[in-house]
């Protein structure tokens, strides 16, 4: 067995961090994404606006830069608003940018953008007669997206949701850099403090896999669920 | 009044696409068991009135009465739109829609094709659904199909899956859009007995189709659009043995 030098425990802590910021960011990216998308084919030509400038915004500027901005300018905005509170309304709060906060919500604004993208294409490769006939059913919007346009368009977005899930996944280790403990971050610590960095970087490198091997397998089996009723055809027509 | 209710009416509808008028005023009443075709040209805005009556197009100008009950609408800088879409969504629940390309869910089994509004919609429990819906697949010849997706069936199929799936919402009206258009020919036949068979117990359609023959036989009123005006209307032996336009003489005329 490799000797950590006792640094195991806070190794696997920092990989329960990574995880969590992971798949926090993932689900508030696939929400943001899901109405960048709508905003994106939205004829209101506010809405649209809207949509185009968050994703130009994002994709344009380093995701280091971003999350720097949105931790430091963050705590200074909160601040600067508690402030007024104060002496506006008489209400005294403090909010403090929690760094492990500001990693979900600085990844998940920049893969919302990506997930835009990837979701507008799946948005449109929905046959219009298929939406068609859940309104002409009288399916409400809500429920024929739930019902209908969500389960056919994962089909074509998967693949997309896929990929950007594993970039998403390395980009959290830069929330090291904000002072947010993840795996790589003890890692740092531990190497500064040993100089053994195959030690503790390797580790991080297989845990890193694993995490994304376990993803791919899960992808898999959701994007054959998502495929049924596609591409058996031929053979069973009679 | 104890009358019964006029299951639909549209007075006076007017679309336009861009400065293109498509229908200049149309009217249109259907009584209860009434099998009301209309036919005409592509391009005579046959179609576009059928699907003005479930309002998936939206009337620029006319009034649609659904068993009685009058749409709202309003105006806005976007042109007329229905003003509670809620009442558009219950309305829509009456008139259920077959359609050209039948548009069955691809990614439901037919069962749950058949199903789905009836559930999600209506909000009927579940097992009484795939109880009604067995006996709707039964009469359409497809019980053995209940678990095929759409993408397993031939057309013919699909679109008495799709007439299955419109008669499990116990519609008020059956509005068919060229229901056999996308046929092949010897499918058609299947999906014609399927629908003669509604017309015989008395179900209120109002249908888009080419097939003259069938129109002749089962409607009980047929309408000939022209370039999105009524030009002729009638009962089918008056309108169809003799037109008394010169245009829908010809319309009517063998093809070679």
């Amino acid at each position: 067995m490799i000797d950590l030098q006792g640094y195991g425990p806070r190794l696997l802590e920092g990989a329960l961090v990574t995880l969590e910021l992971a798949v926090l960011s993932l689900i508030l990216a696939v929400i943001l994404g899901l109405l960048t998308a709508s905003a994106k084919l939205s004829r209101n030509r506010l809405i649209h606006g809207v949509g185009t400038l968050y994703t130009t915004l994002i994709r344009g500027v380093p995701d280091l830069v971003l999350m720097m901005l949105l931790f430091y300018g963050g705590q200074i905005g909160i601040n600067m608003l508690t402030d007024q509170l104060y002496y506006a309304f008489d209400i005294d709060i403090f909010i403090n940018v929690d760094a492990f906060v500001a990693g979900v919500i600085t990844i998940g604004l920049i893969f919302g953008a990506y997930m835009g993208e990837t979701f507008r294409g799946a948005f449109q490769s929905v046959e219009e007669g298929q939406m068609e006939a859940a309104r002409a059913y009288g399916m409400s919007p809500l429920l024929a997206f739930r019902r209908v346009r969500f389960p056919l368009m994962m089909r074509h977005a998967l693949p997309g949701i896929g990929n950007n899930w594993m970039v998403l996944l390395k980009t959290t280790a830069l929330v090291s850099i904000i002072g947010l403990t993840d795996m790589v971050r003890v890692a740092a610590e531990a190497t500064k403090a040993t100089h053994e960095p195959f030690l503790f970087m390797i580790p991080v490198a297989v845990i890193y896999l694993l995490i994304a091997t376990v993803s791919e397998w899960g992808f898999a089996k959701l994007s054959k669920r998502y495929n049924t009723g596609f591409g058996e055809a031929s053979e069973w027509n009679n | 009044m104890a009358a019964t209710p006029i299951p639909l009416e549209a007075q006076g509808i007017k679309k336009r696409f861009g400065n293109h008028e498509v229908l200049k005023g149309l009217s249109l009443q259907a009584q209860k068991g009434d099998v009301i075709t209309l036919i005409g040209a592509s391009g005579s805005g046959k179609s576009t009135f059928l699907r003005c009556m479930n309002l998936l197009e939206q009337p620029d100008e006319g009034e649609l009465i659904v068993h009685n009950e009058a749409i709202n609408f309003r105006t806005t800088k976007h042109g007329r739109e229905p003003a509670d879409w809620k009442q558009v969504e219950r309305i829509r629940a009456k008139l259920s829609m077959v359609f050209q390309n039948f548009n069955l869910w691809s990614h439901m089994t037919l069962l749950d094709n058949v199903i789905e509004a009836p559930v999600h919609v209506l909000g009927k429990p579940k097992k009484q659904a795939i109880d009604e819906a067995r006996s709707l697949l039964d009469r359409v010849g497809l019980l053995d199909r209940a678990d095929y997706y759409p993408t397993q069936m031939s057309g013919g199929q699909q679109q008495r899956g799709a007439i299955a799936r419109a008669l499990a919402m116990d519609p008020e009206v059956m509005l068919f859009d060229e229901p056999t258009s996308a046929l092949d020919p010897e499918l058609v036949g299947d999906v014609l007995k399927v629908m003669r068979g509604l017309a015989d117990e008395g179900r209120t359609m109002i249908l888009v189709t080419h097939e003259i023959a069938f129109a002749r036989d089962v409607s009980s009123q047929v309408i000939y659009l022209h370039q999105g005006v009524i030009e002729e209307s009638g009962a089918p032996a008056e309108i169809l043995d003799n037109p008394r336009s010169e245009r829908l003489r010809q319309f009517l005329a063998p093809k070679h």
